[in-house]
């Protein structure tokens, strides 16, 4: 049985949780260092990055994420889940995870009446064509590295991408029906 | 009843997006300020969100008078301050201020006992705005009314601006209450029980097969230490509000800081216990029996 973390500082983790039982995977919530023995993966949320990073701090959290990124294990980060992944986050900095080689924009659509939801652009990779998105005052990648794959773009921006084993969503696929993103996160843990 | 977002959204969309915001402020804290500078105190502390007010209800009360939606430059001082959601609050029923904070770009809009009512029989038809709403409620039935309406987020009333955390208790465990009865009752009895309740029959049944509300339930009303948020949340909050709590308190920072930790903590007397070490004095309370029914907030609306 694949076992999935969620990081539980803030946010949307029911909702991961509900999505991973239902792709097979054993969820378990993260809130200190010894949650993190024996996981296959890692899901950080979605929710409010600053909130979740100044948990961080305080729970001292970082150095074992850090190494976790560092192992190679797969990890998916959604909405804020994905700031925290980035190598820098352009305006209202929070501290980050550099497990993406991009600069992350906040709130780069706008504020909650901007938010959306919509299907990703022709041309998605493999098995992921379609893939419906919602879109909470997402953030943007302004820059991505060169070996940075995407999985997907919505409006010609990348909204899921791929470095190593770490999956990035600028969107909630945990708010969707569709599984198909934490079935690629369970698959890809073995 | 038009819900386009300029991005094809159809209603039901346009409302799980509403939800989907509510969604990731589970497990955080909302904190009442009246200045950039308390919004960045807010923020700093982690918050995950602020509702920016022009006075917190504890002075609301003090003040006496007509309370109304707060002025736009407090709003906007605050919105250019904050990298996180700002709510605001509008008078029950007044659709026009709600308007007004929609075209603001409010992320969310509370519709509020703490003001004065604008329209004693009727609440905002929330469904038309892109605005997710959040509302207040005592009881199942007064929670999923609002819902019906279009509310995307409940909250408890409690008695805002008391320091009191004994009402937000009793309306936790009366949702909390309502719902768990709600879950073992044949499926005929349902609409019998949706006429008591005075709530939409569809929604009664999702509570009855789901055991939780369709939108993220969350309390409110007289929550001024760390320990009366893990105590909202033991009893099945999904995240706090705190309004007069933090800034009426001697030390906003460390107060703001040790209620955040006690909500995601709730669960572990250890962290808790830090949570409540070197706070200084909490706001002063008050006692229920010295408030007047018509001084009570929770009993606006239906």
């Amino acid at each position: 049985m694949t076992t999935v973390g969620i990081l539980a500082i803030q946010g949307d983790v029911d909702a991961h949780a509900r999505a991973l039982e239902r792709v097979g995977a054993t969820p378990r919530p993260i809130l200190q260092e010894a949650d993190l023995d024996g996981l296959n993966a890692l899901i950080l949320p979605g929710g409010e990055s600053t909130t979740i990073a100044k948990g961080l701090d305080r729970l001292d959290l970082w150095d074992s994420l850090r190494f976790f990124v560092h192992s190679g294990l797969p990890m998916l980060g959604t909405c804020a889940g994905a700031i925290l992944l980035a190598r820098e986050v352009e305006n209202h900095p929070v501290a980050t995870l550099d497990a993406i080689d991009g600069v992350v924009v906040r709130n780069a659509y706008g504020t909650q009446v901007d938010s959306f939801s919509a299907e990703a652009d022709p041309g998605a990779a493999r098995g992921l064509e379609g893939l419906p998105c919602v879109f909470i005052r997402a953030p943007r990648w302004k820059t991505l590295g060169d070996g940075i794959e995407i999985l997907a773009r919505v409006g010609g921006e990348p909204v899921l991408i791929r470095q190593g084993n770490v999956l990035a969503a600028t969107f909630h696929p945990e708010l969707t029906e569709d599984l198909r993103v934490h079935d690629l996160l369970v698959r890809s843990a073995g | 009843m038009s819900n386009e977002n300029g991005n094809g959204g159809s209603d039901a969309r346009s409302f799980e997006i509403k939800v989907g915001l509510a969604e990731m402020m589970k497990g955080g804290v909302i904190m009442d300020v009246t200045t950039p500078d308390q919004a960045k105190v807010a923020e700093d502390a982690g918050a995950v969100a602020v509702m920016a007010l022009e006075r917190v209800p504890s002075d609301i009360r003090r003040d006496g008078g007509v309370a109304r939606m707060c002025s736009i430059e407090v709003i906007e001082g605050i919105q250019k301050q904050c990298s996180i959601p700002v709510m605001a609050k509008v008078r029950i029923g007044h659709f026009m201020e709600a308007k007004i904070l929609e075209q603001l770009g409010v992320d969310f809009i509370d519709e509020s006992e703490v003001l004065t009512p604008a329209d004693e029989a009727h609440h905002v038809d929330k469904t038309g705005f892109r605005s997710p709403f959040v509302c207040g409620a005592r009881d199942l039935g007064e929670a999923l009314r609002r819902i019906g309406e279009g509310a995307a987020m409940i909250r408890t009333k409690g008695e805002a601006g008391s320091g009191n955390i004994v009402e937000a208790v009793r309306h936790l465990r009366q949702i909390m209450g309502d719902i768990r009865a709600l879950t073992v009752l044949p499926s005929e009895e349902i609409p019998a029980r949706a006429k008591e309740l005075c709530a939409p029959v569809n929604l009664v049944r999702y509570v009855a097969e789901n055991g939780k509300l369709p939108v993220p339930n969350f309390a409110a009303g007289g929550i001024a230490t760390p320990a009366d948020a893990a105590l909202c949340r033991g009893l099945g909050a999904e995240a706090i509000f705190v309004g007069s709590g933090i800034f009426k308190a001697t030390d906003p920072e460390k107060r703001a800081r040790a209620v955040v930790q006690a909500c995601t903590h709730w669960d572990d007397p250890e962290q808790l216990l830090g949570s409540c070490r070197g706070l200084g004095e909490a706001m002063a309370g008050i006692e229920m029996e010295t408030l007047s029914e018509s001084e009570r907030l929770s009993n606006r609306g239906w």
